[in-house]
């Protein structure tokens, strides 16, 4: 008996901790490579395989992937965040104030200088942060020490959020019956810079983020928690973990990345959409989904999110190139989600 | 009925009581547990004995009574603090991560980080934590064919052994289990049972809960029966036979219980 614990070699040990996360994301992957071939071989003079095309694709897909990746930690342990795409507008329309109201006198931001740029623009920066932070954490308070569904508190964040939004830029700022946009320096370092391989700074850093929270998922206590936390949250509390600021934690991080993805969505565009972001949380939700996190909590993984938030935007791009109406993306992608879903269902019949 | 005995206990419980809002789950539970010896808890469904093992463990307080450990009072505040003065429990719902693999649900609550830098910034040593694994359940001769595979694809009784492994390998002092084998079959249970035995050779205070009176009879040093949330005797396993047990448990006169089992 003994033996079969001894003989066990160490290449074997270091196996994937979780088989089924790894192999969903294997397939999810295979699912994007075809498309991308697909839509490769069909578009007229192979149109879709182009370099320009593909940073487009990696450009908008990287905000919603900013976002789908704090999602991905909230759902790995079994709540939802609906909030993440109002509160990245509220970040984003709270930031644009700022800047606008720090930037310089009225009359020469209303004619887009900011002599006080440096100082307006990490005010702007932080205060969007801040912003969203201070949203995940009242959605992480409100779920853990009032013990409230996710769903519902979220739901409410996000409204209010939305409401905010509203009120701040239907103020105007800086003698302004709208806030004006952005300076130049900023949109075009962050927003639209080229910061490496000539890809957007907006990509490079969603890429870097989601680096380094695969590693902070897979190789970390944080991560570790996060995943038993999901798994079963008494088991957890009763082992010692300290299931409720670990919580509160996640929640926290999530609206960090929306207040991220609020700054640089502010840079890219020069003014935040106020409708444009109402469905941002589907998108991510979705992003998470299709890429194998378990809406049951207890598995998931970042690179399976990564894979899972191209999936739309390939589909847009090779939809628009072949002129089919983009209408058709959202009957896909729905879906796939459900395709998406029910896989869940069938492994978590395994689990338990 | 108290036993005269040369030995002092490890822990002991007096007076335990304990409501849930209108609900009396225990009214005056008494107790003591000795090094190297199991002490089986026995009563019917709904007696108190998950409650009072969970107040014993830390998991939940209780409404009022005294606790000593090692003849000192001690007010246990949550598991951790339980772990801390070495008492492990194995609850009847295992209370394990199916999600996560073996040697993380070992670990859990207790992960080892890599040495240096990187362990303050959080980083897992996963190596260790995996060879220590290998090792206890090599130990313990838990047949595994790897711990880096997820709990939920193991067996009842592979993940009844997880859990058990997981008390053993960390409780050096006392160790709780609820109902260990309530879900095993025959030989998983035997597996179980000899798991006991050598936990108790290593001088480990073992409390059991079963509702199998053969099992009890056959690993139990003592008894305590449980009615109705009360004590309503403590005894050594070679005082008593299993008519006089199962008479105490239901309250039924031994008569009755002879009656019965005829
Ligand atoms: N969290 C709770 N809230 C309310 N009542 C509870 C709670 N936990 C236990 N009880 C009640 O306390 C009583 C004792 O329950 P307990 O689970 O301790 O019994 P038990 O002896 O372990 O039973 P079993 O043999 O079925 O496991 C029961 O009446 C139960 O309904
Ligand atoms: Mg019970």
């Amino acid at each position: 008996m003994s033996k079969t614990a001894t003989a066990n070699p160490p290449a074997k040990s270091a196996a994937p901790r979780n088989i089924f996360a790894r192999s969903t994301n294997l397939y999810i992957f295979f699912v994007l490579i075809a498309l991308i071939a697909f839509f490769s071989l069909i578009s007229p003079n192979h149109a879709f395989f182009d370099r320009g095309n593909f940073v487009n694709i990696a450009w908008d897909t990287a905000e919603i992937l900013l976002l789908a990746i704090g999602e991905t930690f909230v759902i790995i342990t079994a709540g939802i965040d609906l909030s993440v795409g109002t509160v990245l507008m509220l970040s984003g329309v709270v930031a644009s104030w700022v800047i606008a109201q720090m930037g310089g006198p009225p009359a020469l931001v209303a004619s887009g200088h900011f002599p006080n740029a440096g100082t307006a623009i990490p005010l702007g920066i932080a205060v969007a942060i801040v912003i969203g932070g201070i949203a995940g954490l009242i959605n992480g308070t409100l779920v853990t020490r009032l013990r409230m569904p996710a769903f519902i508190v979220t739901l409410g964040v996000f409204s209010i959020a939305n409401g905010l939004g509203d009120l701040v830029s239907s103020s105007g700022a800086a003698g302004q019956s709208a806030i004006p946009p952005v300076p130049e320096s900023f949109a075009n370092t962050l927003g639209n810079g080229n910061l490496v391989f000539g890809l957007p700074t907006l990509v490079v850093i969603a890429a870097f983020i989601a680096l380094v929270t695969h590693v902070v998922l897979t190789r970390t206590l944080f991560g570790r928690r996060t995943f038993a936390v999901g798994s079963n949250p008494e088991g957890s509390r009763l082992a010692g973990v300290p299931v409720t600021s670990h919580l509160i934690w996640v929640y926290t991080f999530a609206g960090f990345m929306a207040g991220l993805a609020g700054i640089l969505d502010l840079a890219r565009f020069h003014a935040t959409d106020i409708q444009g972001h109402s469905l941002d949380n589907l998108d991510a939700i979705a992003a998470v989904v299709i890429g194998g996190t378990s809406l049951f909590g207890g598995t998931g993984s970042i690179l399976g999110t990564v894979i899972g938030a191209f999936i739309p935007t390939v589909l847009r791009y090779g939809f628009t190139i072949q002129g089919i109406s983009s209408f058709w993306q959202d009957v896909v992608v729905g879906a796939i989600i459900i395709v998406a879903v029910l896989f869940d269902q069938i492994r978590r019949r395994r689990v338990t | 009925m108290d036993v005269a005995t040369p030995k002092a206990a490890i822990l002991e419980a007096r007076g335990i009581s304990k409501t849930f809002g209108r609900v009396t789950a225990l009214s005056d539970a008494t107790f003591s547990a000795y090094a190297g010896e199991v002490s089986a808890i026995v009563g019917d469904n709904g007696a108190g004995k998950s409650t009072f093992i969970k107040i014993l463990s830390g998991a939940i307080a209780p409404s009022g009574g005294d606790f000593l450990l090692d003849g000192k009072p001690v007010h246990l505040t949550s598991p951790q603090d339980a772990r801390d003065h070495g008492i492990e429990t194995v609850y009847q719902d295992l209370a394990l991560a199916p999600s996560l693999d073996v040697a993380s649900n070992l670990f859990l609550g207790r992960e080892a980080r890599l040495p240096g830098i990187l362990g303050r910034l959080g980083f897992l040593d996963d190596r260790l934590m995996r060879a220590r694994a290998r090792q206890e359940l090599e130990d313990l001769q838990v047949g595994l064919s790897s711990v880096s595979q997820p709990v939920f694809t193991l067996s009842g009784g592979q993940r009844q052994a997880i859990a058990v492994a997981r008390a053993t390998a960390w409780g050096k002092r006392i160790v709780i289990m609820d109902e260990p084998t309530a879900a095993l079959g025959v030989r998983e249970s035997a597996m179980v049972l000899k798991l006991i035995e050598r936990i108790k050779q290593n001088g480990v205070a073992v409390i059991m809960i079963s509702h199998s009176m053969p099992e009890v009879f056959e690993v139990a040093d003592r008894i305590t029966i449980l009615r109705l949330g009360r004590t309503v005797r403590q005894m050594r396993r070679d005082e008593t036979t299993m008519t006089d047990v199962v008479a105490f448990m239901t309250g039924a006169s031994v008569e009755f219980v002879q009656e019965i089992e005829r």
